[in-house]
């Protein structure tokens, strides 16, 4: 009414004068850009993936097995960008390889995560009923086990495999993604563009598919590569302490371990190179995973939803 | 009220017992015979036997889930094939390293994100705000694996400020060396919390703010200060408050890590080195008490904000 | 009450708020006096200027995003763009506001008590105790049952009227000699709003306090002030002694936000006229009277040039070229459009 907040007096005093400050967002909207920051994160993580999938292709020396005629632990050189670690192995070359483990854990979990969470959470918001509401409780009670823990002690007995670990990482992360999803998915089921097309005779898989996915892409993107990074942080964990991929296969992770291993010189050899080279490489990843997922988060407008 | 309670901790017991099966049956229905696992690959057939016989792994699985739940309420948890300790008493002895570990990052935590949300609330989008906004973004992609082995690196190996691995102590041995080393760990832990309860409490701030019983306390005639710690903080710690309990069971990746980068025996190295020696037994009882311990944690942070907000309470 | 003693000064007080469109003028050129024990009501529609100028009054607008010229004189001491820590010692102890929505001005997660309790302890720095007592007694004063365990109950548990008295409460804990009142009624039952209205009156006279009373609605004011200013977009329109104000209203704004009032003098099923159209764009001010688009009588001269505020008789100003009951104002008075909107009668 005629109260006056003390961030935005004219807003607030003056509804009249509301709306067209209103109408003069939207404008702003339209304008918005993303940012050169932003396409400075979608370059990095282009080049990661770019760079580890072409791996096989560049001339990069075997990342599993070292050259007895190089500098054990040499800083890097010409011939050696990155340096030389304990084991003979080139350190670019590695990081290259271990690229592989990090972006197939977090995009492949990321995706199995989706297709158990994201499709039952759509169907589920959209039909409502007993067996939502059961869903949603199982999602709260799985939600509760910690998923560090549960993966740990899955992994240890059932093995290393990559393809274990995504699928493990990606069942475990399906219940976060049914929280995020049917979120969205309900506050688009009972628009009103929803329930005309449910008045024209349109069938719910049509529903579902043309007019509410459209409405919640933003969101499931942005969480999505969030989900990503997330992913990619457990899996790093996992790798540091023993529990990814086997050495002499590298992963960011367990190049990371050997490093920290070598760091006091405990075992008469230290290098530094060995922790700065794949910690900087993890940073930048995951601040670009998290930069991008947040400007696309303000760019669609996506609002906090309420979980 | 009642009913709030009632229905908390019925999703509690629900929770609980999930857990339980879920730990339970993690070890059994996944491949390989832990009898197998215990003798290693040249066992015979006799002694095989003999070791199902003694675990009752002979017994149908849910049989042996009874009894081993049974045991569980015992405070039995079985114990170590390798060191012949019992679970329970591994995890007495490493439970307090986790546990001080939690608590120096948490005071740490808050320490550091409640005066910057305050700073940053006040004047939002200026110069202090953006620069704490951007500096707690980047923590987020400094995960504990990440930042540990290079803050080692920096303060024990190359400046010596603190003792670098191995070289925990007891606090009951010595009160002060313990706390110099635990002061690393305590920072790798805090920064991810910082980022969750620093944004969590800027953005209720500044939306508490704006309230009109802020404008209210302003006409009384009370100082800046007296608002914001008065008025201002308690309805906004609400949902600081209540990611306490998650943020602490997201803490436990992060106590691992230090815990095997630092050789610190707490529960996460211990859970480790029994993984790697193929000891179900001692996996199984760790992965339980904590993950039972989580939901706790979880259960009692819960509660905790009904306090701040006497509303949540009363509805 | 012989004596004439002048509390507060306001003199050509302008506020403008920088927006992304430019400055809004907010409050245009307002002067007036009051004094000691008087009561003034301001009146006008929502965004006519009413609660910026309050809050100017008090000090309490943001200094960063306002821009506040003129004089603000409260017991010969300026006030306006003062630092808060001047304010400080005035609010509460000198000037005090009671605020239109108790529900959201009370804060939620503190015991009512204690903040009736808060500026008797900060300003009068009485001990706790004392400090409970005297809220007990405040708490009887302005009419509220069992005040003790009232004392102890969050805002939530009271009633809308409840809550209001205790804003009026913690508003006179420390005795201050100005009231500001800002739509003090609004959302609460009619027969609530009289009691409060007549609490706030009994409360002024026994303790000799002047008070502003801000409201859009002409009848609140009408019987409980001394003198009223009409407000129309950031202007006086109009001022008067309230008995003078009502003989003889000068300025046709006045007179539609009479007629868009409910009466009981009128026969039921009586249709309420709304003032038509909308309050005029504060960023971009029409260049002649502000009313003039929306007014009945307007001519060709009132869309060229803004009438100044002239003291036509004592005590009786208005801003109109061609005010009610004089020979100009030809046509007759629209006294009630049928097509008229009732919802947009008053916000």
């Amino acid at each position: 009414m005629s109260s006056v907040s003390l961030t935005q007096p004219a807003n607030e005093a003056f509804p009249d004068i509301k709306e067209e400050l209103v109408a003069e967002e939207a404008a702003d909207r339209t304008r918005k850009r993303l940012g050169v920051f932003f396409w400075i994160c979608v370059g990095w993580i282009a080049l990661v993936v770019v760079l580890a999938l072409i791996a096989n292709l560049l001339p990069l020396p075997n990342p599993d097995i070292g050259n007895y005629s190089w500098t054990q632990n040499a800083g890097p050189s010409w011939g050696h960008l990155l340096g030389v670690d304990d084991l003979y192995r080139d350190i670019l070359s590695r990081l290259i390889f271990g690229a592989r483990v990090s972006l197939i854990v977090g995009f492949g979990g990321a995706l199995i995560g989706l297709i158990l969470g994201g499709i039952p959470a759509m169907l589920s918001a959209y039909r409502r009923g007993r067996i939502d509401t059961v869903l949603n409780t199982g999602s709260y009670v799985f939600l509760a086990f910690p998923a560090l823990v549960a993966v740990i002690a899955i992994v240890s007995f059932w093995g290393h495999a990559l393809w274990k670990i995504t699928l493990i990482i990606g069942i475990f992360g399906a219940p976060l993604i049914f929280r995020i999803v049917r979120a969205s998915t309900l506050s688009y089921a009972s628009r009103d563009f929803v329930l005309a097309a449910k008045a024209l005779g349109a069938s719910d898989s049509r529903i579902l598919a043309r007019e509410i996915l459209p409405n919640i892409m933003p969101t499931i993107i942005s969480f999505s590569l969030i989900a990503v990074a997330t992913i990619i942080v457990l899996e790093g964990t996992l790798a540091f302490l023993g529990l990814s991929v086997s050495p002499p296969t590298p992963s960011w992770g367990n190049m990371l371990n050997e490093g920290s291993t070598l760091l006091t010189g405990a075992k008469g050899q230290t290098n530094p190179w060995l922790v700065i080279f794949p910690a900087s490489a993890m940073f930048l990843l995951l601040i670009s995973l998290n930069v991008v997922a947040d400007k696309l988060r303000a760019y669609f407008d996506v609002t906090e939803l309420k979980l | 009220m009642g009913r709030y309670i009632a229905k908390r901790v019925a999703l509690l017991f629900v929770i609980i017992i999930f857990v339980s099966v879920a730990t339970f049956f993690l070890v059994h229905l996944l491949p390989g015979n832990p009898a197998v696992t215990i003798l290693g690959p040249n066992a015979t057939a006799q002694n095989i036997a003999t070791i199902n016989r003694e675990l009752g792994l002979n017994k149908p699985l849910w049989q042996q889930y009874f009894i081993w739940i049974g045991h569980v309420f015992q405070g039995n948890l079985g114990q170590s094939f390798t060191t012949h300790q019992t679970t329970a008493n591994i995890i007495s002895e490493s439970f307090p390293i986790d546990l001080e570990l939690i608590i120096f990052s948490q005071i740490l935590a808050f320490a550091i994100a409640f005066p910057m949300a305050m700073r940053a609330s006040r004047r939002p989008n200026r110069l202090f705000d953006q620069a704490a906004n951007s500096t707690t973004f980047a923590f987020l992609a400094l995960p504990p694996f990440v930042i540990a082995p290079v803050l080692v690196l920096l303060f024990a190996v190359h400046w010596h400020v603190f003792p670098g691995p191995a070289s925990y102590v007891p606090l009951t041995q010595n009160f002060w060396s313990n706390i110099h080393t635990m002061i690393l760990p305590s920072i790798v832990l805090a920064l991810g919390s910082i980022v969750v309860y620093f944004r969590l409490l800027r953005n209720d701030l500044i939306s508490t703010l704006q309230e009109d019983f802020i404008t209210m306390a302003r006409s009384k005639g009370l100082s800046d200060r007296r608002i914001m710690w008065r008025h201002a903080l308690r309805p906004s710690s609400i949902s600081l408050l209540a990611s306490v309990g998650v943020t602490i069971g997201g803490l436990i990746a992060g106590t691992f890590v230090v815990e095997l980068l630092l050789q610190m025996p707490g529960l996460g190295y211990q859970l480790i080195s029994s993984v790697n020696q193929d000891d179900y037994t001692v996996v199984q009882g760790i992965t339980l008490f904590v993950a039972v311990a989580i939901v706790l944690v979880n259960f009692f942070f819960d509660f905790l904000f009904t306090i701040v907000d006497p509303r949540i309470a009363r509805e | 009450m012989s004596e004439r003693r002048t509390l507060l000064e306001v003199e050509d007080l302008h506020v403008s708020f920088a927006t992304g469109r430019g400055q809004l003028q907010a409050v245009q050129g307002v002067s007036f006096t009051l004094d000691q024990g008087k009561t003034l009501g301001i009146v006008g529609e929502s965004g006519s200027g009413k609660t910026v100028l309050s809050r100017a009054i008090m000090g309490l607008l943001p200094l960063s995003s306002t821009t506040q010229t003129g004089s603000v004189r409260y017991d010969t001491q300026e006030v306006l763009n003062a630092p808060n820590d001047e304010l400080r010692e005035l609010w509460s102890t000198h000037i005090a506001m009671v605020f239109q929505d108790p529900m959201t001005s009370l804060n939620p997660v503190q015991k009512i008590g204690n903040q009736i309790t808060e500026p008797l302890r900060v300003h009068l720095k009485l001990p706790k105790d004392e400090a409970k007592e005297t809220a007990l007694s405040l708490l009887m004063q302005v009419g509220i049952p069992s005040p003790v365990e009232r004392y102890g109950a969050y805002p939530d548990q009271l009633s809308g009227g409840m809550r209001q008295r205790v804003m009026i409460a913690i508003a006179l804990a420390c005795a201050p000699r100005l009231l500001m009142a800002d739509e003090p009624t609004t959302g609460l039952d009619v027969t609530v709003q009289a009691q409060i209205l007549d609490l706030l009156s009994q409360l002024q006279h026994d303790r000799n306090m002047a008070m502003i009373l801000v409201t859009h609605d002409l009848g609140v004011v009408a019987t409980r002030t001394d003198e009223i200013i009409v407000m129309y977009a950031g202007n006086i329109v109009e001022r008067a002694p309230t008995d003078v104000l009502f003989k003889s209203m000068s300025m046709p704004y006045t007179e539609a936000l009479l007629n868009s009032m409910p009466r009981i003098a009128n026969p039921s099923h009586t249709r309420l006229t709304a003032i038509e159209g909308r309050p005029p764009d504060l960023l971009n001010p029409p260049a002649g009277c502000p009313f003039s688009p929306r007014c009945p009588y307007a001519q060709d001269k009132c869309f060229k040039d803004k009438p100044p505020l002239v003291e036509a008789s004592p005590g009786h100003s208005y801003a109109c070229w061609y005010p009610l009951g004089t020979t100009e104002a030809s046509p007759a008075p629209a006294a009630a459009p049928a097509a008229a909107a009732p919802e947009e009668a008053t916000a």
